[in-house]
């Protein structure tokens, strides 16, 4: 497949995916480290990538997005932004309010 | 102590100054606190306050600091930390911009 088409699948395919340096267990970055913090504080399940596992994705991805630094999460397929921007809206309460919406229309639908 | 000029941190201050005329305008080199060596200039942050913003969402405020510092984003800038606001927002947040996280080690880029 096309790695912009798998881009596509993959943000189709997970209403809440965070493209990140290492894993939630495991961030290698101090930004990828924060906004999975974030993420898991509103206590809904999340996809995530490792981007340093995958060259061609992170690359790509960037341009997809229009966007040229990692974390990125995406929230219904759309970029909702990076680390300051997650940290922001974590404080607001705006994310927490997202994510339980993306995950209760996910629930919804069956999947 | 020989002066260490910054080329990167001057060309980063000059582009947004032009590009995005305004109240405030912080660029910090926070490179010291990552694993790099003395006086590189791969990880920045950036306070912005500028009209510029209103009625911009934050992705769409934050794509167009990208495209104005492409350049410098395809060097050797790593991290790139911005926290833009309009001056009403400013205002409201009493005019302090969040800490930036303390790198974890990373893999170079």
């Amino acid at each position: 497949m096309d790695i912009n088409e798998s881009i596509k699948s993959q943000l189709q395919e997970n209403p809440i995916i965070l493209y990140m340096k290492g894993t939630p267990q495991a961030p290698q970055c101090g930004f990828s480290a924060k906004t999975v913090q974030a993420l898991m504080g509103c206590g809904e399940r999340f996809a995530y990538v490792n981007i340093l596992d995958n060259q061609e994705l992170r690359e790509a991805l960037k341009v997809y997005s229009n966007w040229p630094t990692y974390p990125q999460l995406y929230i219904n397929g759309e970029l909702v932004g990076g680390c300051d921007i997650v940290l922001e809206m974590s404080e607001s309460g705006e994310l927490s309010e997202m994510v339980k919406a993306a995950s209760a229309s996910q629930e919804e639908a069956g999947n | 102590m020989p002066e260490v000029t910054m080329p990167v941190q001057q060309s980063i201050e000059s582009r947004l100054a032009n590009a995005f005329p305004g109240d405030h305008l912080v660029v910090e080199n926070e490179s010291h606190r990552h694993n790099v060596p003395p006086n590189s200039e791969t990880h920045f942050k950036v306070t912005l306050v500028s009209p510029a913003f209103e009625g911009r969402n934050r992705v769409k405020r934050h794509q167009a600091i990208y495209s104005e510092l492409s350049a410098e984003l395809q060097g050797g800038v790593h991290a790139l930390a911005l926290h833009l606001y309009t001056p009403d927002e400013w205002q409201a947040r009493q005019q302090q911009s969040p800490d930036s996280p303390n790198c974890l080690g990373g893999n170079g880029k």
